[in-house]
């Protein structure tokens, strides 16, 4: 990319576009990982699929209100994914030591790290998510009031912002990790798959810790009830859907302090 | 074709994996959150559609779900491009020189590495499972010792499709496209999230002309008793049939993509 381009405009649209631009390069291949994505997504549809051709309502939703927690899930987990699901190769930087690299320059750490890359083929997944919302919309029975087409607008850009907090917190904690990308990955892409489902399904204990521990069910299940005007099962009232960025504030909370300790603890791979 | 070296070849893929301890024991974790998970949806379906789904009531669903789970590792159903990295970067002629079949070699590293995993990343979720929501096993001996040839069979019927997708290399390069594809209709239809049995009647049709449920759904079937008797023997007779004719294309295969292989560079 030349520097001129660069001069004058915002440097983190400059890399991004560098990014999005050798993505794109090769068009079929990049073609191929898309539908790839949507493949992914899909072989999470077709669950909810299955089971609702045997039930009429899972935990107090029908198909097309549980369908609606689908598509509302799986668009702020695929948005989260596109713009930071790279940050968990933060242990290939390790190993490395390409990290030093971004410690010498005068830019946050963290700054560098999101916006070094950017994983385009997730406009898959998120393309499919809001097809399956145009679909549902219609039929999930809901009564429409300014404030729940405003919560339902913001659900998926809050539950990107807690998606992304998870991604940021699982690169952080490699720190002391450093090969525990599947440990991590257990609650990025598992609370991604949990909060795919009514979290009414669960049983309470599930149901308290990817709510209050891995905020899952804050991204989709609880705005969506909210949304309907259900009451919302024990320990998760409906009215929680309403605090989606006070669960994204806290994330980030969380997220941005171990973040801080990690990189403190950082001592560099000797290159 | 004396076993010679694939003994040997096997217990290298064991030793290999058995190298990073820790990562496998971590990589169980996830397949304890993924269990928790997908027991917890599967028993509230069952729960919503009043007691039982084709066949499965609460418990009996709760105990696939944390068996798909531990089978997930030894059976590798998120397929790896091992073999075609090999012929994309020319390795692969260093495998031709060898004195032993390549297909044959590293299917026994393959059940080598399988053996491995089947400890420490199926025992933590069975574990979780049987604290957790309870499992339903079999009291008799008879379904363990034929599921445990069918688990052999799994593990073996997901290599060699795996490596006919990896012979897509000899053509494409680079198969990262057919490989994802492969996975995506394998999660769904070896039955990983919910049982086969369960799927609407296009979709079970359409899966059991297909392999995968004889990767998944099989071992778990007959480990579970819910396939018994002459019905296991029907399921291992469908597996070995899978088994021999993906074999025996993947060994067709390799020779045909390896005569027409030009290996580039020194």
């Amino acid at each position: 990319m030349a520097e001129g381009a660069a001069r004058g405009r915002n440097p983190y649209l400059a890399l991004v576009g560098s990014r999005v631009r050798s993505q794109l390069a090769y068009r079929s291949s990049f073609a191929v990982s898309v539908l790839g994505d949507v493949g992914f997504g899909l072989a999470e549809l077709a669950t909810v699929y299955v089971v609702f051709a045997h039930v009429q309502a899972l935990g107090g939703l029908t198909a097309w209100q549980a369908g609606l927690v689908f598509a509302v899930a799986n668009l702020g987990f695929a948005v989260a994914d596109l713009l930071t699901g790279h940050v968990d190769h933060l242990p290939q930087f390790l190993r490395t030591g390409e990290l030093d690299a971004f410690l010498l320059r005068p830019a946050p750490v963290l700054a560098q790290l999101l916006t070094c890359d950017v994983s385009l083929r997730r406009v898959g997944r998120a393309g499919l998510a809001l097809a399956v919302l145009l679909v549902v919309l219609p039929r999930a029975g809901v009564d429409w009031t300014v404030g729940r087409a405003l919560l339902l607008a913001s659900a998926p850009l809050t539950g990107a912002a807690v998606f992304a907090a998870l991604f940021v917190l699982a690169g952080a904690l490699q720190f002391w990790l450093v090969e525990g990308r599947e440990v991590v990955n257990s609650f990025t892409y598992g609370g991604g798959f949990a909060a795919q489902f009514p979290a009414s399904a669960y049983g309470s204990g599930l149901r308290v810790l990817f709510t209050y521990v891995v905020p899952a069910a804050a991204t989709a299940y609880l705005p969506v009830l909210a949304v309907l005007g259900e009451p919302g099962p024990a320990w998760t009232p409906a009215w929680l859907g309403w605090c989606g960025p006070l669960f994204a504030a806290a994330s980030w909370a969380v997220a941005l302090l171990v973040w801080r300790a990690g990189l403190r603890r950082y001592t560099g791979a000797g290159s | 074709m004396p076993a010679g070296p694939y003994p040997a070849l096997a217990v290298a893929g064991f030793r290999r994996w058995s190298a990073y301890r820790l990562a496998t024991w971590t990589s169980a974790t996830a397949n304890v959150v993924f269990g928790l998970l997908k027991a917890a949806v599967v028993s509230a379906t069952v729960g919503a559609a009043g007691g039982s789904v084709a066949g499965y009531d609460a418990a009996e669903a709760t105990t696939f779900a944390w068996l798909s789970q531990a089978l997930i590792a030894p059976v590798n159903l998120f397929a790896r491009d091992d073999m075609a990295q090999r012929v994309r970067s020319g390795d692969v002629a260093v495998d031709l020189a060898r004195p032993v079949d390549p297909q044959l070699a590293a299917w026994a590293g393959d059940l080598g590495r399988a053996a491995y995993q089947f400890l420490p990343r199926g025992v933590p979720p069975l574990l979780v499972g049987a604290l957790v929501s309870g499992l339903v096993l079999p009291a008799a001996p008879a379904p363990y010792l034929l599921g445990a040839v069918s688990l052999v069979m799994a593990v073996s019927l997901s290599f060699a499709c795996q490596w006919l997708v990896n012979l897509l290399a000899f053509r494409w390069l680079d198969v990262r496209g057919p490989l994802a594809l492969y996975t995506v209709v394998s999660l769904v239809l070896t039955g990983l999230a919910v049982p086969v049995w369960w799927f609407p009647g296009w979709l079970r049709e359409l899966a059991l002309v297909t392999p995968f449920p004889s990767m998944l759904q099989a071992p778990v079937d007959v480990l579970t008793g819910r396939a018994a008797g002459t019905a296991a023997l029907e399921v291992l007779g469908v597996q070995a049939l899978w088994l021999a004719g993906a074999l025996l294309a993947g060994h067709v295969g390799f020779r045909a993509g390896a005569r027409r292989l030009v290996v580039q560079g020194g």
